[in-house]
């Protein structure tokens, strides 16, 4: 597919599988394009040309009911409902698409956030808590309904590097549990070399994905200046 | 020169086509809404109620009590040139309940929920709330706009009730002072009122309520991804809306008096 906006075209002629329950990454340095294939992953954007599967279905408007059930979203800003406290949240998608009963719906809720470790926090407002704590909320309003998929837009971004290694550490524990596939954009080397199975890199100059396979072999063996030096800045940094 | 004409012209085309994907998007929700009731967020309209109709009463009484003493007394400098000033109970009644009122209402309903209204909704679409929705399958236009616009549009009749009482009571105030016995005044206003005339004030009141809200939640939808973005919203749903009502009520204006209502 090409990605891009409307009149702007990004990416060229990218095309990747990401496989059921597998940890793959988006990576790429920034303004590369990496968000915006996510968006056209997510349903936000249609693709420029080309065609996108998502769980077996093309985005369309007969469709979209069906995939967002499919899938889950964890936005950069955790994007947390500022007028609902974290079990309100949480509970939002059980309340609109499930027939639960109320008391059935805040039981599952509450697990959920048990689940990413914010069982005490259920009746805090978003504005109440951290940056690490809003995602760790957003990944239970993402698993809300028990997604195939889970997307995750820059899970490490703006945390402490403890913080960020818990939240690798949430996502391959909710892997291992729940047998959900990542598809998670990110620049963060400590993160992609713990948590990745593969990975897809971008690179803004040659409008296109360069490299795909698993980041560690990537960093072994490409010969591509772009990827090596991805890396190895990593090595220096990371 | 014809370089940023064809822009201007272009984005014009886009904010267009915008504002009918909105319009639309709108109605089928308002429609759907009709069919399935319970899919209508009562609590959050509720909550817009209580902003827009509760917390903005104060103010509107007192703009209301304001404009009725300020007409009172304008007029009847003049009309008591002429032994007339008794009459300035029936042009506060007939200037309150067929235009001002329900137009100086909206004009603060523009102000204070218009932009806040633009704001809420920008502030959640720079936070990514509208594309959390969005993904989640649930309309931002059945989740967000639609309990705001309900709100605005009943919220505006009973503030328009409450400026128009306000202002009554401001021209009997000041009628009082100059003389004419409070009898006198409730007798001419009571005289030059109408049920008609209170039925079309109040549903100008629920359009000009109805246009609030769109345009506020239009705005708000529109916010750009700026540092500015949020307070550019909010200013152009404040004066997106006072055009709105005013054009509006020019209209409806041209119409009675063609209709000869």
């Amino acid at each position: 597919m090409d990605a891009g906006y409307p009149g702007t075209v990004i990416l060229k002629d990218v095309c990747f599988e990401v496989k059921r329950g597998e940890v793959f990454i988006l990576l790429g340095g920034s303004g590369c394009g990496k968000s915006t294939i996510m968006k056209h992953m997510i349903g936000l954007n249609p693709v420029l040309a080309g065609t996108l599967t998502v769980a077996g279905m093309e985005w369309n408007r007969r469709n979209r009911a069906a995939l967002c059930r499919k899938i889950g979203v964890m936005y950069q800003s955790g994007a947390l409902f500022g007028s609902m406290n974290l079990l309100q949240n949480v509970m939002l998608p059980l309340e609109e698409f499930t027939r639960l009963k109320r008391r059935e719906r805040e039981e599952k809720a509450r697990e959920l956030l048990a689940r990413v470790d914010l069982a005490d926090a259920a009746a805090k407002m978003p504005s109440e808590i951290s940056g690490g704590m809003k995602k760790r909320a957003a990944i239970a309003r993402a698993m809300a309904l028990d997604p195939e998929i889970l997307f995750l837009d820059e899970p490490s971004a703006g945390l402490d590097p403890i913080t960020s290694s818990a939240l690798d550490d949430l996502i391959l524990k909710l892997k291992e549990e729940q047998h959900m596939t990542f598809v998670v954009v990110t620049h963060e080397l400590p993160s992609i070399f713990k948590i990745a199975d593969r990975a897809a890199m971008f690179d803004k100059a040659r409008h296109g994905m360069i490299a795909l396979g698993d980041p560690r072999e990537l960093k072994a063996s490409s010969k591509d200046p772009f990827v090596l030096n991805f890396f190895n800045r990593g090595e220096i940094h990371g | 020169m014809t370089v940023s004409l064809g822009r201007w012209a272009v984005a014009r085309h886009r904010a267009f086509g915008q504002l009918c994907a909105f319009l639309g998007e709108t109605f089928v929700e308002g429609l759907g809404m009709l069919l399935r009731p319970r899919r209508f967020r009562f609590g959050d309209a509720a909550l817009a109620f209580e902003r827009a109709c509760t917390d903005g009463l104060p103010i509107t009484i007192l703009i209301g009590l304001l404009l009725g003493l300020i007409l009172a007394f304008e007029s009847a400098a003049t009309l008591q040139r002429f032994g007339a000033e008794v009459y300035v109970a029936d042009m506060i009644t007939i200037a309150l309940f067929r235009e001002l009122g329900p137009l100086i209402t909206a004009v603060v309903l523009a102000g204070r929920s218009g932009s806040a209204f633009a704001a809420e909704i920008g502030t959640m679409k720079v936070d990514e709330e509208l594309d959390a929705l969005t993904t989640m399958g649930l309309p931002p236009v059945r989740f967000l706009v639609m309990p705001r616009v309900m709100a605005a549009m009943l919220a505006m009749p009973v503030l328009t009730v409450c400026a128009e009482l306000a202002g009554i009571i401001g021209g009997a105030f000041v009628l009082r002072i100059m003389g004419v016995p409070l009898s006198v005044f409730c007798a001419h206003a009571v005289k030059m009122s109408s049920v008609f005339m209170l039925a079309f004030g109040l549903g100008k009141g629920a359009l000009f309520g109805l246009l609030v809200g769109f345009i506020g939640c239009l705005a708000g939808m529109r916010t750009k991804n700026t540092a500015d973005g949020v307070g550019v919203a909010a200013t152009s749903a404040v004066v997106g809306g006072i055009v709105a009502i005013a054009v509006t009520d020019g209209l409806l204006a041209v119409i009675c008096y063609v209709w000869g209502i």
